[in-house]
């Protein structure tokens, strides 16, 4: 068991794809935290399924898939962005269409692909075992840019998330940093479509977050947990999956809802209830 | 009186939602230090006029002037205290980050909190006596606790200002009788406009009294007619709760019943 764990180690598709699980759980404890307290899940799904038009693109014209992914959940953001601003009563509708189209453009691109056929199965449920040093140095540089302009907004984005209201009221530029964490989720979107595909992206997207955010820490400290769990969950995944040859996507965001179910039983018997109520 | 002795001034004003009219004509004149308590019917109008002069509602028509700058162009002016049963207090914050967010409109982008900042918020902690809950997280705060923080918040932005939306609702009579001490001593140095729909209450602390619904029926001294009050709310407001109707404007009314 050892000597297969150290022998993946030399393997250098494994050290890419432990790399790429770390890379995902930094990008998804930060955005996914912001995604899970300021409800907006569905929003995040939307961008990413959006992303699968990019990918047929990709594959249409024949360059970098991810490339196509990067573009289309980028506008997938600044679309949602601005029928939020615009359209509020109707946002999840549209939300609803983009997503469906986007899946829809991605297969029809993909069919209408001359010559060898790609599989489907590895954007929509992501192939964290075959991540080239190209694409590993692309969700390098997203993790790097993710983590810069969450850092330099970080006290307008906690602010925005909380209290929308009242940060437009004191001055901060409420309309902009939306669309700008729209972008970041996008960006998010891309590097976790990596690890784990486009179906699963909501899962590892929001399981850490949400298991960390019961147990009422600080944001910072949510953040925090949250990429340690997400590293967990990706590194255990990965090495279940190679052990007994599962998919990969599907086995991390097993183990990620394992840990969700654990997390709510901890929660139930060990935390005892606080608050001081009335 | 200088034109800076004027808090808010209001001229002229329509608010409409998809051309239903919610403000019409509204026309109002806050002075400085002056503590204003609006009443009105649910659905009279009393948070989007609360909303207009803080600038997250722009009118359609008329002007708003705080201290004589469009509200949004006086975020430092303004401090902002929401109804808190509408806050999620799930969100992983503690006491003192909710505290210092009050500081946002004395700090520009890529500015990290500076020790000024830090010690106005202190101080609000201090004020509103809850320093002892600095690392608490919200959601294990009572209503009247956390709706204290939300007024520290405030407080910390230094405004000239401070606007509270339906401050009591469902919090405790304790709560609720300190914290009307607490606005009564801000109201010193700043300005106070509050919203309620509790006109009881209302009128035993505040200064003046704005009636609306729709239109602004009156405004003035807080000693209401039983005449004012029935135009506002469309009917004969049997005034209610406490067993004495029309009358529960008075001062005398509350004698024995809160503060004994």
């Amino acid at each position: 068991m050892l000597d297969t764990l150290t022998g993946f180690w030399h393997l250098q598709f494994m050290r890419h794809a432990l790399m790429t699980g770390l890379l995902a759980s930094i990008a998804c404890g930060i955005i996914g935290t912001f995604v899970v307290v300021k409800r907006i899940v569905f929003l995040s799904g939307g961008i990413s399924h959006t992303a699968y038009g990019g990918i047929g693109l990709g594959y249409f014209f024949g360059f970098n898939p991810i490339f196509g992914a990067i573009g289309f959940s980028l506008l997938a953001a600044l679309g949602i962005a601005w029928v939020r601003h615009h359209a509020s009563e109707r946002e999840d509708t549209l939300i609803g269409i983009m997503w469906a189209m986007g899946m829809a453009l991605g297969i029809f691109l993909i069919d209408k692909t001359p010559g060898y056929a790609p599989n489907l199965m590895s954007y929509l449920f992501g192939n964290i075992l075959a991540v080239p040093t190209s694409d590993l140095i692309l969700i390098f540089i997203l993790d790097l840019i993710i983590l810069i302009i969450s850092f330099a907004f970080f006290k307008e984005f906690k602010a925005l998330t909380f209290d929308e209201e009242h940060a437009t009221v004191s001055g901060v530029p409420v309309i902009a940093l939306n669309i700008l964490l729209f972008c970041l989720i996008a960006l998010t979107v891309v590097v976790l479509i990596k690890a784990v595909g486009i179906i699963l992206v909501i899962a590892l997207l929001t399981i850490p977050a949400a298991i960390v955010v019961q147990f009422r820490l600080s944001l910072e400290k949510t953040m925090a947990w949250a990429i340690v769990l997400g590293a967990i969950f990706t590194t255990l995944g990965l090495v279940i999956s190679a052990l007994f040859n599962i998919t990969s996507g599907a086995t991390i965001i097993m183990i990620a809802c394992v840990g969700y179910l654990i997390s709510l039983a901890i929660k139930q018997f060990f935390v005892r209830p606080m608050g001081a109520r009335k | 009186m200088t034109a800076n002795q004027i808090a808010v001034q209001v001229k002229n004003l329509y608010v409409y939602y998809e051309s239903m009219p919610v403000l019409e004509d509204i026309n109002l004149t806050v002075e400085h230090k002056d503590y204003l308590g609006i009443i009105g019917p649910n659905g009279g109008g009393k948070t989007t006029l609360l909303k207009t002069l803080i600038g997250l509602i722009r009118p359609q028509q008329g002007t708003v002037r705080i201290y004589d700058k469009p509200p949004y162009q006086a975020p430092e002016l303004l401090g902002y205290v929401p109804q808190y049963t509408l806050f999620d207090r799930q969100y992983p914050i503690s006491v003192w980050d909710v505290v210092m967010m009050g500081r946002l409109n004395h700090s520009g982008l890529f500015r990290r909190y500076n020790s000024e900042d830090k010690e106005r918020a202190q101080s609000a902690l201090e004020l509103i006596g809850m320093q002892d809950f600095r690392d608490r997280q919200i959601g294990r705060l009572s209503g009247g606790q956390l709706q204290r923080v939300l007024i520290a918040r405030a407080i910390t932005s230094s405004p000239r200002i401070l606007l509270l939306d339906e401050p009591t609702s469902s919090i405790d009579i304790e709560s609720e009788t300190s914290l009307y001490e607490l606005l009564g001593e801000l109201n010193k140095d700043m300005t106070i406009i509050l919203v309620s729909h509790d006109i009881g209450v209302i009128s035993q602390h505040v200064n003046s009294v704005a009636c609306l619904n729709g239109h602004l029926y009156y405004h003035g001294s807080k000693d209401l007619t039983p005449e004012v009050i029935e135009s506002v709310y469309g009917c004969p407001v049997d005034l209610i709760a406490h067993g004495a109707p029309h009358r529960v404007l008075k001062d005398h009314f509350h004698k024995g019943k809160k503060h004994a």
